[in-house]
């Protein structure tokens, strides 16, 4: 049976804080296997976004996209995506949003609801380790995850990511405009 | 045009002109920024595209041991990561003495193959077919890969797809979706099993036949646009690329062929563990990133083209009977300007996938494919260099390992670079075409793009990019006010910040870039 929510990692764990989304990918594996709850989630590691991942979104109930982010607000920003498209004239990476509008090509309908997790990094350099701060808001990341997957419905999530831009519309729009 | 300004790479008086500067800033060092210098008439007098290069890599390898390179060196790019893993394994081949078995060689080729079927796959119908389709300076809100869905359903679903298929064969051949472990020094470290290839062979006919198709696309879009794409962009140039001892295209190993641009040979079948012989790489001033040139024609001129329309245009027939077809039509057709043409790097990159497609499918009736002899080894030696024909063009990977097994030296010229400049060529021809005397408009500035896309080029792409790069450009007057920005949105839209409606055409000021942010 497809595990009803999808969690997707992105980053390269050799580039200094572009390890977030990774680690804490690996920690919430942990967790959930702790709680017993490992059947309701598959968990997705990749370097970078692509067309093809929104094959793996079918099927679910929700999706979860988490990445790190440059200017993104301190610790990090957590809020629905919504289907756009950029091309990016120099990378071969997709954004979320591209992703969520791939699906469409695909199966005909609407991707399930998806939301992002961006956290906050310092630091992007070929061999740094994570640094300080990016240490700090992995771990506010994670135990705002393991509130967050108390919820299993999405329109739970969505009032989460509501809660957010309300209490800081600023940096919830920061982190939506990029 | 005067003759200052005929090879547009350095203007003569650049303090007496206005500067456009094109420049998506990602998080990380890897990114492309493209500067126009115009006088008060709009005529182009310098045009240069600057690559930051990825170079950290050559450090953060060293010290490593070399068994571990195959496998780190996909942290070098998180698009062609098998390519690195490929090149690095070939290197480490010669590090441990190893002639590879039947076995690996075919696992490893399979995985090649799958590499190159997803690679081009994306790049014509996710990054190009925008262009290709709708039109170089069409409504930018319809340029992307969802106006494509809404007009052409099956095209986009069927490029997924193709994309889709080429991750499985790395994943079967390499262990797992990412941080392969499938090839190692002297080998491999799995076959491909009874259940894995028929999982793969499900859908190869169709995959042989899209691809078949896509060909066809590439060809109706020249002979739709006949003037349009034989000249957008053309320039000559010599050529370099892996050949297979009998002439044929070969993506996974070979002997170096280069040709000048009027296609004598200037060596054949030359042993690339020596490439250092013939090639070097030169540095200029106004760029991070190395210009490589073919010695015996010197830095001035010596530069060269890789990729896709090199290597089917260059070698002396396709190993394959659908590609090999294919390639005689595109180099036949229109009197064989479409070989020539920068467009034709589209046709070309279909041809190969279409080869790639008819190679998997062989292999997978293969079977070696299910061989337990994995690896070898012989002599050790301290120098290794790997060279494959990656999706971009030549890669070339070359280590020296000390007598502790560590790496102490590492050099990496990849295919992006070999094309440094021949992309700087056709962005200039570009700009003599579509920019000069004219008023800069979006669609414009597209033209810039669509010349450097058509090489496919990978900008250290070390790291994926959720960020969106989005592009600004602002136009200042000469004391530095700014008058006005223009944006183009994550969307892909263009705004004017300083006016309510949009405003495509660009005032005739200097215009400055700045970075943006990025999520």
């Amino acid at each position: 049976m497809t595990p009803p929510t999808l969690i997707f990692a992105v980053g390269n764990e050799s580039r200094g804080d572009d390890a977030l989304a990774p680690l804490l990918l690996r920690r919430l594996d942990a967790w959930l296997k702790k709680e017993a709850r490992s059947a309701d989630f598959e968990l997705i590691e990749d370097f970078q976004l692509q067309v093809e991942h929104a094959m793996d979104m079918a099927g679910r109930k929700m999706v979860l996209f988490i990445d790190a982010g440059m200017d993104t607000p301190i610790p990090y920003a957590f809020y629905r995506a919504q289907a756009g498209d950029a091309r990016t004239p120099y990378s071969h990476a997709l954004t979320p949003e591209a992703v969520l509008a791939v699906y469409p090509q695909i199966y005909q309908n609407a991707p399930p609801p998806a939301f992002i997790l961006c956290i906050r990094g310092e630091q992007f350099e070929l061999g740094s380790p994570l640094s300080p701060a990016a240490d700090s808001h992995l771990d506010s990341a994670m135990d705002f995850m393991k509130q967050l997957l108390q919820e299993t419905e999405a329109m739970a999530w969505e009032i989460q990511a509501q809660q957010q831009a309300t209490g800081d519309t600023i940096k919830h729009e920061a982190c939506r405009t990029q | 045009m005067t003759d200052q300004r005929d090879s547009l790479e350095t203007a003569t008086h650049p303090e007496n002109l206005r500067r456009v500067v094109i420049d998506p800033v990602s998080r990380v060092e890897g990114h492309g920024k493209v500067t126009l210098l115009l006088d008060e008439n709009d005529r182009v007098h310098q045009v240069r595209l600057h690559i930051v290069e990825f170079r950290g890599f050559e450090k953060f390898i060293q010290g490593r041991p070399y068994w571990e390179a195959p496998v780190m060196v996909q942290r070098l790019c998180g698009i062609c990561p098998v390519s690195h893993h490929i090149a690095a394994s070939k290197a480490m081949d010669m590090i441990v003495g190893a002639t590879l078995t039947p076995t690996a060689e075919k696992v490893r080729r399979l995985m090649h193959y799958g590499q190159i079927l997803q690679s081009h796959a994306l790049h014509f119908f996710h990054l190009s077919s925008p262009d290709l389709l709708f039109g170089f300076d069409s409504d930018v809100a319809k340029r992307n890969i969802v106006g494509i869905a809404a007009a052409y359903p099956e095209i986009a679903k069927q490029g997924v797809l193709l994309r889709k298929y080429g991750q499985e064969v790395i994943r079967v051949t390499a262990g797992k979706r990412i941080h392969g472990t499938g090839s190692i020094p002297g080998g491999v470290n799995k076959n491909v099993s009874i259940e894995e290839r028929d999982y793969l062979l499900n859908d190869i006919e169709q995959i042989v036949t899209w691809s078949q198709e896509s060909v066809g696309i590439a060809q109706q879009l020249f002979a739709q646009n006949l003037d349009l794409y034989s000249n957008f962009g053309r320039f000559k140039s010599h050529t370099l690329n892996l050949v297979r001892a009998d002439g044929a295209l070969d993506l996974y190993h070979g002997g170096l062929r280069a040709r000048d641009m009027n296609g004598d040979t200037l060596f054949d079948h030359y042993d690339y563990r020596r490439y250092w012989d013939m090639i070097f790489e030169d540095v200029k001033p106004w760029s991070y990133m190395k210009f490589p040139f073919l010695r015996s024609l010197g830095p001035e001129t010596g530069w060269y083209r890789v990729g896709p329309l090199t290597r089917v245009t260059q070698c002396d027939f396709i190993p394959s009977p659908l590609a090999e077809e294919q390639r005689k039509t595109f180099l036949a057709f229109d009197n064989g300007k479409a070989a020539g043409a920068t467009l034709g790097f589209h046709w070309a990159r279909m041809i190969e996938m279409l080869h790639a497609a008819e190679l998997i499918k062989e292999l997978l009736h293969d079977p070696d494919l299910q061989g337990s002899d994995l690896v070898n080894t012989g002599k050790r030696q301290e120098r290794g260099v790997g060279v494959i024909e990656a999706p971009r063009g030549t890669l070339i990977h070359h280590y020296k390992v000390d007598e502790h097994d560590q790496i102490i030296r590492c050099n990496l010229i990849v295919s992006t670079t070999h094309n440094n400049q021949a992309m700087n060529e056709a962005i200039r021809q570009v700009a003599r075409q579509y920019i000069d005397g004219r008023k800069l408009t979006e669609g414009l500035l597209n033209h810039i793009e669509v010349a450097i896309r058509a090489f496919d080029p990978c900008l250290s792409c070390a790291t994926h990019a959720l960020g969106k790069m989005p592009l600004e450009i602002e136009l200042l007057d000469v004391e530095g006010s700014m008058l006005s920005k223009l944006t183009r949105s994550a969307g892909g839209v263009f705004r004017d910040d300083l006016g309510p409606n949009v405003s495509r055409a660009m005032p005739d000021m200097v215009g400055i870039a700045h970075p943006t942010k990025t999520l």
